[in-house]
């Protein structure tokens, strides 16, 4: 059986999420691979849901918003830039190659972009394989938004 | 009442918890009246032998520190564990992995490598590692099994309450001895000694708008004394760790390090401090950004320097 690999999508709900959204209704083929999870803003996605995404099992995370400038609330994307700048260090310190975690902007005009960086890294992940965090190093915990 | 009977057990830890239960100075002499102590191998001489006599649920209290790390520590911890009707996980490394944790950014053969051959002060011509079991002419000597992986008291056996800190102060010691000796415990599984507040909400610095535009390091800088140590750069965990610690770093001009764990409500300690600290860098273009956190050398163990073996992921992928 060929590998399939799981990715979580953390899309922003005014542009990314209509972005994907145009995919569909174009009806652009893509990779079926990504998992999408809706967020009112990039700037809503806490490094924590991408460390808990990968303790569940996730194979690799995309992180979705408007292009910088195009924020619906103004500056929420700056700070997801911010933090990802850093947080990409620490996944890297855990040893989690940088290929499975990536920061996108997709506006809600770009279904044909979307779909490109859902096949991008689909396919990067997919030549890396399974994720390489053990079951025995991933804390499951019952998660409620904090 | 019959004297509590009471243990204070180190298992991967430095010491300093059983120092901290000395500097309660002259009320250690309330707790010696209020308690026999069964097991504390830094001041008595109890052995484990005379542990493994015991029956079940014979000692009232064991404060145990240190994180589980060898065969030995987790021996102990299910040995005490059996003989305890209240288990206490004593300061960060029983809490959370503590300092102790960083080594779960390696494996025993990375450690044993670097330690037994790398060092500069190592003279080891023979390459000699430590082993389990060596055949000398007396017969066979052991040493406990050191295992790859550091973990938290309560993987390994069931914990019934969490005192936080590296170590914890003196007067949360003495708030949580008093609470046993008159059996006013909150629910089991609770964490004691500390406060349901962020440092930040208990830290009394002044404190602004949050725009930071370089990270400074106390080597190379002198933070002043009064303003927020964030606003003027320097590394502070304050955002996303719990209080009740009398704020005792920032007090000493020092950023908090994150040692009395997750505030409440935070999964991973360590990701929420990025998050809240990152999310004040005052610069908007990637290379700006990229500029200005360059200057924190080692993100994760800046940003989660005692919870890696309970935070969402236990250790690095090797």
């Amino acid at each position: 059986m060929t590998f399939e690999p799981k990715i979580v999508g953390i899309l922003c709900n005014w542009c990314s999420y209509t972005g994907a959204d145009l995919a569909g209704t174009s009806r652009i083929k893509y990779s079926p691979n990504v998992r999408v999870v809706r967020v009112m803003c990039s700037g809503r996605v806490d490094p924590t849901f991408i460390l808990k995404a990968f303790a569940d099992g996730a194979d690799g995370v995309l992180v979705a918003g408007c292009h910088p400038g195009d924020c619906h609330y103004i500056e929420g994307n700056y700070k997801t830039i911010r933090r990802m700048a850093l947080f990409k260090r620490m996944l890297k310190d855990y040893g989690i190659e940088p290929e499975r975690f990536r920061l996108e902007w997709v506006s809600a005009g770009e279904g044909d972009r979307w779909a490109a960086v859902v096949n991008k890294i689909t396919e990067d992940v997919r030549k890396l394989g399974p994720t390489k965090i053990k079951p025995a190093a991933r804390k499951k915990v019952a998660f409620s938004a904090a | 009442m019959a004297k509590l009977r009471l243990a204070s057990y180190w298992a991967a830890a430095c010491g300093g918890c059983d120092v901290a239960i000395l500097d309660t100075h002259e009320k250690i002499l309330d707790i010696a009246a209020a308690a026999d102590i069964v097991l504390w191998p830094i001041a008595t001489d109890f052995k484990y032998a005379d542990v493994e006599a015991m029956p079940d649920g014979h000692i009232d209290v064991t404060l145990f520190h240190g994180a589980v790390r060898n065969s030995e520590n987790e021996h102990l911890a299910k040995l005490l564990r059996a003989k305890t009707k209240v288990m206490v996980a004593f300061g960060s490394c029983a809490h959370l992995g503590g300092i102790p944790g960083l080594a779960n950014l390696y494996d025993r053969s990375q450690i044993f490598k670097r330690v037994y051959h790398e060092t500069p002060s190592t003279v080891n011509p023979e390459n000699n590692e430590p082993q389990v079991k060596t055949v000398v002419p007396e017969g066979e000597l052991t040493i406990p099994e050191m295992y790859d992986t550091v973990k938290p008291l309560n993987k390994v056996v069931d914990v019934d309450y969490y005192l936080p800190g590296c170590p914890p102060t003196p007067k949360q010691i003495w708030n949580v001895v008093q609470a046993i000796v008159s059996g006013q415990l909150p629910p089991k599984g609770s964490i004691v000694g500390a406060s349901e507040k962020t440092q930040c909400d208990e830290c009394a610095r002044k404190k602004n708008d949050k725009k930071i535009t370089a990270f400074q390091r106390i080597a190379t800088a002198q933070p002043d004394p009064d303003a927020c140590l964030l606003e003027q750069g320097f590394m502070c965990m304050g955002p996303a760790t719990r209080g009740g610690c009398d704020s005792r770093c920032m007090i000493s001009n020092f950023g908090c390090r994150g040692c009395y764990g997750p505030a409440p409500g935070v999964v991973d300690q360590g990701a929420k401090a990025l998050c809240s600290i990152a999310s004040v860098i005052e610069a908007k273009d990637e290379a700006e950004i990229e500029r200005i956190t360059a200057e924190i050398p080692d993100v994760l163990r800046t940003f989660n320097q005692f919870a890696i073996p309970s935070s969402l992921i236990v250790r690095k992928v090797l």
